[in-house]
């Protein structure tokens, strides 16, 4: 394999880890607002909280890890993405940034009051709307080129059906991962009650999430029909993911076995994202930027490789103590130490 | 928006969102390594108010934690955001320090995270201390990779290039470039200082407030022997970093010392103001100085600004930065000296007013030197983003937005510096380390 496929391979794979653990993320935090709202918040908070606490820092390292990792491994993408972002990438770095800090602020700085919690949980449904907008403007026709100056095309871009089919499919399927996932952690706490409202959202929002996601494919048809060509081509791996899909909602709906219906529709998610990134290829930003030609030097990936794999040992490790002292460890989940 | 402006607002919003990040980062990197010392100090003595002090500190650090944290993620963007033209040539060669910067940092939230939420859990406090080795070992390590990245700017190095693109490209070399040794060893020790210095000033802060424990106390002798031990080694790193200058970056060593005509056995100018461009007023000029800062030898020839081009030497208004910045640091090595003394020979000066009010002033001033270095460091590389080879003009986004998410930024950072600093105040005001033992003792431990 060459260097090019190793690095976009593995790329795809981080910002795949992002989007769920992201997604587990803005979804509990827009649960336990809405929970403030609706005067529900006895029922999960504790568990949203447990969850949370230990885990938010990381969450945001692997965004960094994303885009850092692909300016290192496809420096052209930092002149492209870099140019035309400005606007919405500033936008998200705000929202980003008051979630994080207020997260920080109430949690350990017992500053209480309803109008964080709502900022908090708000702000995150808006982040992933203003990401998505990168994967949107990677399909093409939405940048203009001319006397050496790239401009991002915003009526065109606001007016298109594209745009706000992935802007609604990435806010459903956050609250989909994220309900499933918390149905699956209350139900490990032995929380009845979190359990019965988490497993009540997750299936509200299964049928938007599953719904928006066939748009897309269909919007693309007319947007930029090679990709949709290539999409066809790889029918099978879509098809995979429907099925997923189906059985993960029947276990849920069934309320038998959470962790096996979380890990189905992990597998859901990951089989449609790289079937979406292989229909891509070869293309970083379509028609402008292929992965051949925003690579790197060889010596730099090869260096980047070795620190990868290096970093990796250091990682994995590290991430499986954490899951193994948070997330695995049934004393700390049931609440009965801190 | 005109390109010029473009280029003037992109400088403008990095420097901003820099000299905010740098607060939070220079606290980040410093105050782990203090909490683990502090810890293994209360574990060695077997005396519960240095773990008590650990845990206090731990708390407010958290806060801080969170703020660099956002916003360092807010600079890692906008360099990609602001200057895509300088991401997309330099990211060819240094990618691999910004990279490793990443999981050096990944490193770090993994483990505090654990760090935090254990206290209670292990019976055996040295395990537990464990845990914040990795946390203080990624938070200098993201500092060492990151400077890494800054030092290869001042002097790039590892590359060809050829027709405007980079070829045989080594990672390592650049990596290792004049610049890294004196750079991250100047950051990292006077991230150790700084801290040490703020969490002094809480100290001697608390006992004018009235609390005459002996916790702050034992707090304030540790801290300020900390600072001491940084504030020498800052000093010396700082002198090599004259002579590293003196060597690879004349123009900008000239220019920090006001020194215009090359010569031998040139004199050093301290302080002074400079009127018309050209007359130096109120200086004071120490003799051979210079030559000994550059090389070592009072008869050396020390190159100065004639020698440079005018469209590329850096603004004089950095004299002003570097003595602000050594000045301070000056200060804040005495104040630790004079404490360490005077309570080694047991005098009662050191719990005197005027000097608890000197000491805490070391907090804010430290932080304000750290700014004034960086500012310092990247006005005199100017006018190049990367030395020599790509001009800050050449390097900036052409989009036309810059000026207003300029504004979007000042309000983010407004708010986070507001919030930051009443959620810390507030935190330790309404729980004094007082009520906390008291608690601890009620509790039976």
């Amino acid at each position: 394999m060459s260097y090019e496929i190793i690095g976009i391979v593995v790329l795809w794979l981080f910002l795949f880890g992002y989007i769920i653990v992201a997604s587990i993320d803005f979804g509990a935090g827009f649960f336990h607002s809405y929970s403030v709202l609706t005067n529900k918040h006895h029922i999960i908070s504790n568990i949203v909280q447990r969850y949370l606490s230990p885990v938010w820092e990381v969450t945001n390292v692997f965004l960094v890890f994303f885009f850092v990792g692909i300016v290192g491994f496809f420096p052209s993408t930092a002149y492209y993405y870099g140019t035309v972002l400005l606007v919405p990438a500033s936008l998200s770095l705000i929202l980003l940034a008051i979630r994080g800090a207020y997260y920080a602020f109430t949690t350990y700085g017992k500053l209480r009051s309803n109008w964080w919690t709502y900022l908090y949980g708000f702000s995150g449904l808006l982040i992933p709307a203003s990401l998505s907008i990168v994967l949107t403007i990677s399909e093409g026709g939405f940048i203009e080129e001319s006397n050496n100056q790239l401009s991002l095309q915003y009526k065109t871009l606001f007016s298109s059906p594209l745009t706000w089919s992935i802007v609604i499919l990435s806010l459903t399927s956050v609250l989909y991962i994220s309900a499933v996932f918390l149905t699956w952690y209350a139900n490990k706490a032995k929380d009845r009650a979190a359990t019965a409202l988490l497993r009540k959202y997750a299936l509200i929002w299964a049928c938007p999430a599953i719904i928006t996601a066939t748009g897309i494919i269909v919007e693309l048809r007319t947007h930029n029909p090679v990709h949709f060509q290539r999409m066809l081509d790889l029918w099978w791996m879509f098809a995979l993911s429907g099925i997923l899909f189906i059985t993960t909602v029947y276990l849920v709906w069934r309320k038998k076995s959470y962790g096996l219906a979380f890990s189905l529709l992990t597998g859901q998610f990951f089989v449609a994202f790289y079937a979406y990134g292989l229909s891509h290829y070869p293309y970083l930003l379509y028609p402008y930027l292929t992965i051949e030609e925003g690579f790197t030097n060889e010596g730099m990936a090869l260096a980047l490789i070795i620190a990868f794999i290096a970093g990796l040992c250091l990682l994995l490790p590290s991430l499986w103590l954490l899951l193994r002292l948070f997330l695995f460890n049934k004393d700390y989940v049931e609440g009965k130490i801190k | 928006m005109e390109s010029e402006q473009a280029v003037f607002y992109s400088r403008l919003l990095t420097e901003l969102t820099l000299s905010f990040h740098i607060i939070y980062a220079t606290i980040g990197v410093g105050v782990p390594f203090l909490i683990f010392l502090t810890q293994w100090l209360g574990i060695k003595k077997q005396d519960d108010h240095y773990i008590l002090l650990a845990r206090r500190w731990t708390r407010g650090f958290i806060i801080t934690v969170a703020v660099g944290v956002v916003t360092g993620t807010a600079i890692g963007l906008q360099l990609n955001l602001l200057w895509p033209t300088f991401m997309e040539l330099a990211g060819n060669v240094i990618a691999l320090p910004l990279f490793m910067e990443t999981f050096a940092f990944f490193f770090e939230a993994i483990f505090l995270g654990i760090y935090l939420y254990t206290w209670d859990r292990f019976r055996d406090q040295r395990k537990h201390m464990l845990l914040l080795l990795p946390v203080a070992i990624g938070a200098s390590f993201s500092a060492i990779f990151i400077t890494m990245v800054n030092a290869f700017m001042n002097a790039p190095q590892g590359f060809e290039l050829m027709n405007g693109e980079f070829i045989n490209v080594e990672p390592i070399v650049a990596m290792f470039n004049p610049a890294m040794p004196t750079k991250v060893a100047h950051v990292v020790s006077t991230a150790y200082m700084t801290s040490a210095f703020v969490l002094a000033a809480i100290g001697a802060f608390r006992l004018l407030k009235g609390s005459n424990h002996i916790y702050h106390k034992k707090a304030l002798l540790l801290t300020l022997k900390v600072g001491l031990v940084f504030s020498i080694a800052s000093a010396i790193i700082g002198d090599f970093s004259g002579k590293y200058l003196a060597e690879y970056q004349p123009e900008k060593l000239a220019a920090m010392e006001w020194h215009f005509e090359t010569e031998e056995q040139a004199s050093l100018t301290l302080f002074g103001f400079l009127t018309n461009g050209d007359e130096i007023t109120f200086s004071l000029e120490v003799p051979y100085a210079l030559s000994i800062l550059a090389h070592g030898n009072p008869n050396a020839e020390v190159i100065g600004l004639d020698q440079f081009a005018e469209d590329e030497t850096p603004p004089l208004y950095i004299h002003y930065l570097f003595n602000i910045m050594v000045i301070i640091g000056m200060i804040a090595m005495i104040i630790a000296l004079f404490y360490i003394v005077g309570n080694a020979l047991n005098r009662s000066f050191i719990m005197n007013r005027v000097f608890l009010w000197l000491i805490v002033s070391t907090g804010p001033l430290t932080i304000l030197a750290i700014e004034a270095g960086w500012w310092l460091a990247e006005v005199g590389r100017q006018p190049w983003v990367l030395r020599g080879i790509l001009r800050t003009e050449n390097a900036a986004t052409t989009s036309n937005h810059v000026d207003l998410m300029l504004l979007l930024f000042i309000g983010l950072y407004t708010v986070l510096g507001l919030a930051s600093v009443i959620v810390l105040t507030r935190m330790f005001k309404n729980n004094p380390v007082e009520q906390e033992i008291l608690d601890q003792q009620r509790n039976g431990r």
